[in-house]
């Protein structure tokens, strides 16, 4: 048998250096005259291992890494190919902590399989999702998709069936399905993986939307920050149409679908639903005001079906084992599992798929194994730029929509990022509204107006100018946009802003008075 | 070539690539992307043609380009690096990192090199959010930023 060696092509893993890495073994193949054939997978999502080579073995997979270039030589001199030992030897990747603790339902071919082979996507359990769709009345799929329990992915946490319902509900000539990838949060990741490392899954999700519905037509957009996902799925849509998984006749069924990959042109509110409807018009990418929703007036006025892309690519497992199987995990309201992406100063930084219910703290300390520079966590920012930021105090707060509202955050994208003691949280919060007042659309004053007031009045406060008199007035400030704004780019904006001062005071205090403190 | 000369030649590339896209569903931006891809960025004399094309007015085409940050009035530099400032990247020190690119650079940011060799750019995540700081050159990534990785940037943009 030719052995076959895993060098993932997922954009964290190449930024981390594996296109060299690809480079060497495939020169060290040729000189030793051996052969073996590379599989450029995905990412596993363990980013401190990445780049992580695996080898198929008689005993199954053995990882390596983080493997640099340098290493491959004395890899190929250890045996590697049939699993030698070495420093950078991992052993089997399913028995690594960091996975071994996982349950991985949406990501669970993730990285271990070719993104670009549908063979090996259906040896995995690939389309028998839709296999199953296609056999079922529309309202079946949308019952069992709303008795799983799945939520809203994008953060917003909207039951995914119930709006699959309206617009089965709705009459229409034309609807559409839009997979928002447009992940613009910081700290968040896993819409980037799974488009690259296993795109067949969000291809499959739409398809069995687009049964469930009504829906022929589906968009995928793509921010431009991810060439590599746009590439990655242009591919696997290509492929897909070939094999029939898309076209006039689904998988051999009467029901048509097909879709398209669109590109974004960096604005982070785009990732908004209706400013994401407008940019893929071609308009500017404006917040249209709600009423109408978009399951009944959306992408071009027709009814349209718009999901996260990590609740679409939850949709053929659901479709799969069951609605009961994916329900049973969780807790609360908060049903299935949850990838986590745990990033910033962290030392086990990395994609971590799990049923919710986990505490913050087991995240950051056990997970994430503490801060990347050794020193003691200062704030961890949940959700993305428009996320809170937890201090230790709040470590018991579980990984659950409900559970992080109470405590006046959100779990978003379920992005998590990590300060350390160096972290100064006015500055945090200044960078809130700094962000906002650059992608704000414009269209609604609080976003617009109220981001570049609160980043002036929060100079003022840093300033030692009346602190006291100015943080109230932020206060008032945060309390309009967030009940004032259209959406959630100047609603939310005051979550990081307030958090901040809420459970960093010491940091809110004028300059000379810090500096007397020290 | 004349200034008539290279406006002509603008408009009739404009035109071709519209003819080609027009038929797509929301075709704007996809055209917009490949006129950048044509001309390194979106020259003000297409703005007249997209409009003509898709039976829009200038304003409302003016409106979309000037909208997006992608979009660019100018020619970049050779190269285009840019550098996430994001909050991960905050929590590992992308501060910092882009003070040095600027100093060795000798450019801010939304500035091009005097010898038209790069133009540096911040961006707001590039999902390398667990390699952090991150950087994209000429559309590759680049994590986990050091100085040496800086240093080796700044050499392969001036070369």
């Amino acid at each position: 048998m030719i052995p076959r060696i895993y060098i993932p092509a997922d954009s964290g893993a190449l930024a981390l250096g594996a296109e060299k890495v690809a480079k060497a073994i495939e020169k060290e193949l040729r000189e030793r005259g051996v052969e073996a054939k590379i599989v450029r997978n995905g990412s596993r999502g363990a980013y401190f291992l990445e780049p992580m080579v695996e080898v198929a073995t008689d005993m199954g997979r053995i990882a390596y890494g983080p493997v640099k270039p340098s290493d491959v030589k004395s890899l190929f001199d250890s045996g590697f190919l049939t699993g030698g030992h070495h420093k950078r030897w991992l052993g089997s990747p399913d028995k690594i902590p960091f996975f071994a603790k996982q349950t991985r339902l949406t990501f669970a071919r993730c990285g271990v399989i070719d993104p670009l082979s549908l063979d090996s996507y259906k040896s995995h359990g690939g389309l028998n999702g839709l296999q199953n769709a296609v056999a079922m009345a529309p309202a079946d799929i949308v019952k069992q998709v709303t008795e799983s329990g799945l939520r809203g992915r994008g953060g917003a946490g909207f039951p995914t069936g119930i709006k699959w319902k309206t617009v089965l509900d709705t009459a229409g000539s034309q609807k559409y399905i839009v997979c928002n990838a447009d992940e613009g949060d910081s700290a968040t990741f896993a819409d980037r993986m799974i488009m690259e490392g296993d795109p067949f899954v969000l291809i499959e999700g739409m398809a069995i939307a687009g049964i469930a519905t009504g829906a022929t037509k589906g968009f995928v957009y793509i921010r431009s920050e991810y060439p590599h996902a746009v590439a990655t799925m242009n591919k696997a849509v290509a492929i897909a149409r070939r094999a029939g998984v898309l076209g006039p006749n689904v998988l051999g069924s009467p029901n048509a679908f097909d879709m398209e990959i669109r590109v974004g042109a960096g604005a982070y509110v785009c990732g908004e639903e209706t400013s994401l409807l407008n940019s893929l018009e071609g308009k500017r990418g404006v917040v249209r005001a709600k009423p109408p929703l978009p399951a009944i007036q959306g992408l071009f006025g027709k009814p349209t079906v718009i999901n996260n892309v990590i609740s679409l690519a939850s949709v053929p497992v659901i479709m799969d084992k069951g609605a009961a199987y994916y329900k049973d995990f969780g807790m609360g309201r908060s049903r299935g599992t949850i990838p986590i992406q745990i990033a910033g100063n962290v030392k086990h930084g990395g994609l971590f798929e799990t049923a919710f219910g986990l505490t913050l703290g087991e995240i950051v300390d056990e997970i994430g194994g503490g801060t990347a520079s050794g020193r003691p966590v200062k704030a961890v920012q949940v959700g993305g730029p428009l996320g809170a930021y937890f201090p230790r105090a709040l470590f018991d707060t579980p990984f659950d929509y409900e559970e992080f509202a109470k405590r006046d955050g959100l779990i978003g994208h379920a992005g998590i990022t990590v300060f350390d003691d160096s972290a100064d949280m006015m500055k945090q919060a200044r960078f809130a509204m700094e962000f906002c007042a650059i992608e704000s659309c414009g269209k609604c004053t609080p976003c617009r107006i109220g981001s570049t007031r609160g980043m002036e009045v929060l100079d003022k406060v840093a300033a030692g100018i009346e602190a006291e008199k100015n943080l109230a007035l932020v206060t008032d400030l945060c309390n309009t946009m967030k009940f004032g704004s259209l959406c959630a780019l100047g609603g939310f904006t005051p979550y990081p802003v307030m958090s901040s001062i809420t459970h960093f005071p010491e940091d809110f205090k004028p300059a000379p008075a810090r500096v007397a403190a020290e | 070539m004349t200034m008539q000369a290279a406006s002509t030649e603008i408009a009739s590339r404009t035109a071709a690539i519209i003819d080609e896209m027009k038929g797509l569903e929301g075709p704007l931006l996809p055209i917009l992307h490949s006129i950048q891809e044509e001309f390194g960025h979106v020259p003000k004399d297409a703005l007249p043609v997209i409009a003509d094309g898709l039976n829009l007015s200038r304003a409302e085409v003016h409106g979309v380009v000037s909208f997006y940050h992608d979009f660019r009035a100018q020619p970049a530099g050779r190269h285009v690096l840019k550098l996430c400032q994001a909050e991960a990247c905050q929590s590992m020190g992308s501060e910092a990192v882009a003070a040095k690119v600027k100093q060795l650079l000798g450019i801010d940011f939304h500035e091009t090199a005097r010898d038209g060799s790069v133009t540096l750019e911040p961006v707001y995540c590039l999902g390398l959010c667990a390699c952090s700081p991150s950087a994209m050159l000429d559309g590759e990534v680049i994590g986990r930023l050091d100085d040496e990785k800086i240093e080796e940037i700044v050499a392969e943009v001036r070369s």
